[in-house]
């Protein structure tokens, strides 16, 4: 057998990325940050609000959490509408208890289907950031360029009308992107977004239509990465949690330099009877912390970006 | 294709050899941390894709980057507490895209051997000359970069040929991490006759497959280590063991688990009789002081007395 000469053949075998997205950089070599009130690690909580269609198409893969048995998979379908139903109630009455701030990352249909959660979402005051259509409008490289301007659009003028803020967030379902993806947001008036989860910091990503701000949302520390993927129990859910939030804590003393923990829950999973009160715990912990700083997500940025540009 | 690759012949633990390791130490610990690079749209090996999902994988991509941008200098800060000097596992394309990695490591004085060039780019399908290309290209980039001749191979995602380790011997090599049948090192055959050495690796204890295949709890994890430890400690009094720990910044350096990797660290670092060793030193003192042993002693209880492995 041979393979075809391309394949030692290194086109972007060069210094820094293989691509023109961002420039590498090593955390440690950076200039620190420093949070408002002196803090040392800023928190954001992202209470993932989800819509999963019945008819998923899965293409090009099933979206984590959808769907998985035949044709009506009712099981699944139900078991998400939990989530929006039962387990986001749960999880803010936990996070109102503790004083923590949620950041929302909204299907655009849920506007449409649940107006009324929306509506007391928004009421809060607290930040709602777009998260595509549904869980089934996967962006991927193999998806058009018209299509998925059209997901961006729908997305964002949904969200923005029904809440009536700027909305200027994105996390993409299941993290995924296609080629474009940035280019369409920042087109859109998105200015960060949180599918890249190559950093612990936000930083300058670049698109043709200006630049974007990465602002990684941790999957290993999502609990759907957690406890739906690893099977770990809700209990070491929290002692994971809890040991990172510690070691953050901890690294910023040492080093004056500010962190971030970013935290993905999903109220269909956390929001369960047999899980919030590992939730709770996760966020006693977290209250108990003087030098954590409770965030909207574009407050980071925003506090990034003043000590950046 | 063949029932056995015919490497190594046959030795049941406890016919293992008397080793001392140097200082009279009865087991030789090391640390291997895997430094690699992924390519964002590799071409597609026939027989394996790089990614999951269509290009771009953002998710997969992201996660690698993570390693070089946040947790290698992480962890490298952990083994310098204990004194520990990495082997590094290397993706040769690291030293074109982040040299300021390379030369983290050269300053501490770290061995890098050979992974191949891209962790994204797969030996399956290479005819010989390909193979034996790819080899060269990567032998060559540690010595140009780091002055070290190259002396150790794990195959890049441990993507093998039938003449991958005759091919790496050929090009200079001593020692290959890619087979996992004993704790002692072995001789291992390849058509040229040299003298080449198996250095046990580890997949049990290495982070990737712990966390990612078998999907541990980090506390787990540094419990693994202990035991492993303890048991090898106490078995190389009757003849030198070796412990190897695999790791990738991308796994063990994140806020949830590098306290676990350091805890076992230093409880294996307090320890009288552990050597604190290299890949290659490992290699080096079994061929000086074990090897034409160890092929006498098998050659006698096979019945012959070939002298080659």
């Amino acid at each position: 057998m041979t393979l075809d000469a391309k394949h030692l053949e290194y086109p972007r075998r060069r210094r820094g990325m293989d691509h023109e997205r961002y420039e590498f950089s090593m955390l440690g070599d950076r200039p620190p940050i420093n949070w408002p009130g002196g803090a040392s690690v800023a928190l954001w909580v992202n209470l993932a609000v989800q819509f999963f269609p019945l008819d998923q198409r899965g293409k090009p893969f099933a979206p984590p959490g959808g769907m998985s048995t035949p044709y009506p998979d009712l099981r699944h379908f139900t078991l998400r509408e939990y989530g929006n139903r039962v387990g986001i109630v749960r999880c803010l009455e936990a996070l109102d208890a503790f004083g923590i701030r949620p950041t929302f990352a909204v299907n655009g249909a849920l506007a449409e289907r649940c107006p009324s959660l929306l509506d007391r979402l928004a009421r809060r005051g607290d930040e709602v950031l777009a998260s595509s259509w549904h869980m089934d409008t996967l962006h991927h490289g193999e998806l058009g360029l018209a299509e998925e301007r059209a997901i961006v659009e729908r997305s964002l003028a949904t969200l923005r009308e029904r809440t009536g803020q700027a909305v200027e967030g994105w996390v993409s379902p299941a993290r995924s992107q296609s080629h474009r993806t940035p280019d369409l947001l920042a087109a859109q008036g998105v200015c960060y977004m949180g599918d890249w989860i190559n950093d612990e910091l936000p930083y300058a990503f670049r698109t043709d239509a200006g630049e974007l701000v990465a602002l990684p949302l941790s999957l290993e520390l999502d609990d759907q990465f957690l406890i739906g993927a690893n099977l770990h129990s809700e209990w070491e859910y929290a002692t994971q949690i809890i040991d990172a939030c510690d070691f953050l804590v901890a690294e910023a003393a040492q080093t004056g330099h500010g962190r971030l923990l970013a935290l993905s829950v999903h109220p269909w999973l956390m929001g369960q009877p047999h899980r919030i009160a590992a939730f709770e715990q996760v966020l006693e912990h977290l209250a108990g912390c003087a030098s954590i700083w409770s965030a909207s997500a574009s407050d980071i940025v925003a506090a990034w970006r003043a000590q950046t540009v | 294709m063949r029932d056995d690759p015919d490497l190594y012949r046959y030795r049941a633990w406890d016919e293992r050899l008397p080793i001392r390791w140097p200082g009279g130490a009865r087991l030789a610990f090391w640390v291997a941390p895997n430094i690699e690079f992924y390519e964002l749209d590799p071409p597609a090996n026939p027989s394996r894709r790089a990614w999951p999902r269509p290009a771009p994988d953002v998710q997969g991509y992201a996660t690698r980057d993570y390693g070089n941008r946040v947790g290698l200098a992480r962890m490298m800060a952990v083994l310098d507490k204990y004194g520990v000097r990495g082997s590094v596992s290397l993706s040769a394309a690291v030293c074109d895209h982040h040299p300021e990695i390379i030369e983290l490591g050269a300053a501490r004085g770290w061995e890098f051997f050979s992974h191949g060039i891209y962790n994204t780019r797969y030996a399956y399908g290479m005819d010989a000359a390909q193979e034996q290309a790819m080899i060269e290209d990567s032998m060559a980039a540690i010595l140009r970069h780091t002055g070290q001749p190259c002396a150790g191979y794990l195959a890049p995602a441990l993507t093998h040929t039938e003449q991958t380790l005759d091919l790496f011997a050929e090009a200079g090599g001593i020692y290959t991490c890619d087979l996992f049948h004993d704790d002692q090192p072995t001789p291992v055959r390849v058509r040229s006759g040299k003298r080449f050495v198996s250095v046990p690796y580890s997949l049990e204890l290495n982070d990737t497959i712990a966390y990612v295949v078998n999907r541990v709890e980090p506390r787990r994890y540094g419990e693994m280590i202990k035991q492993a430890f303890d048991r090898l400690h106490r078995e190389g009094e009757a003849g030198g063991t070796v412990m190897c720990v695999p790791l990738h910044p991308y796994q063990v350096a994140h806020p949830h688990r590098l306290r676990a990797f350091e805890e076992a660290l230093a409880h294996a670092t307090e320890h009288e009789g552990v050597w604190l060793a290299t890949g290659r030193e490992i290699a080096e003192h079994y061929l000086e002081h074990y090897y034409d042993l160890d092929l006498a002693r098998s050659g006698a209880r096979d019945g012959g007395a070939e002298a080659a492995p």
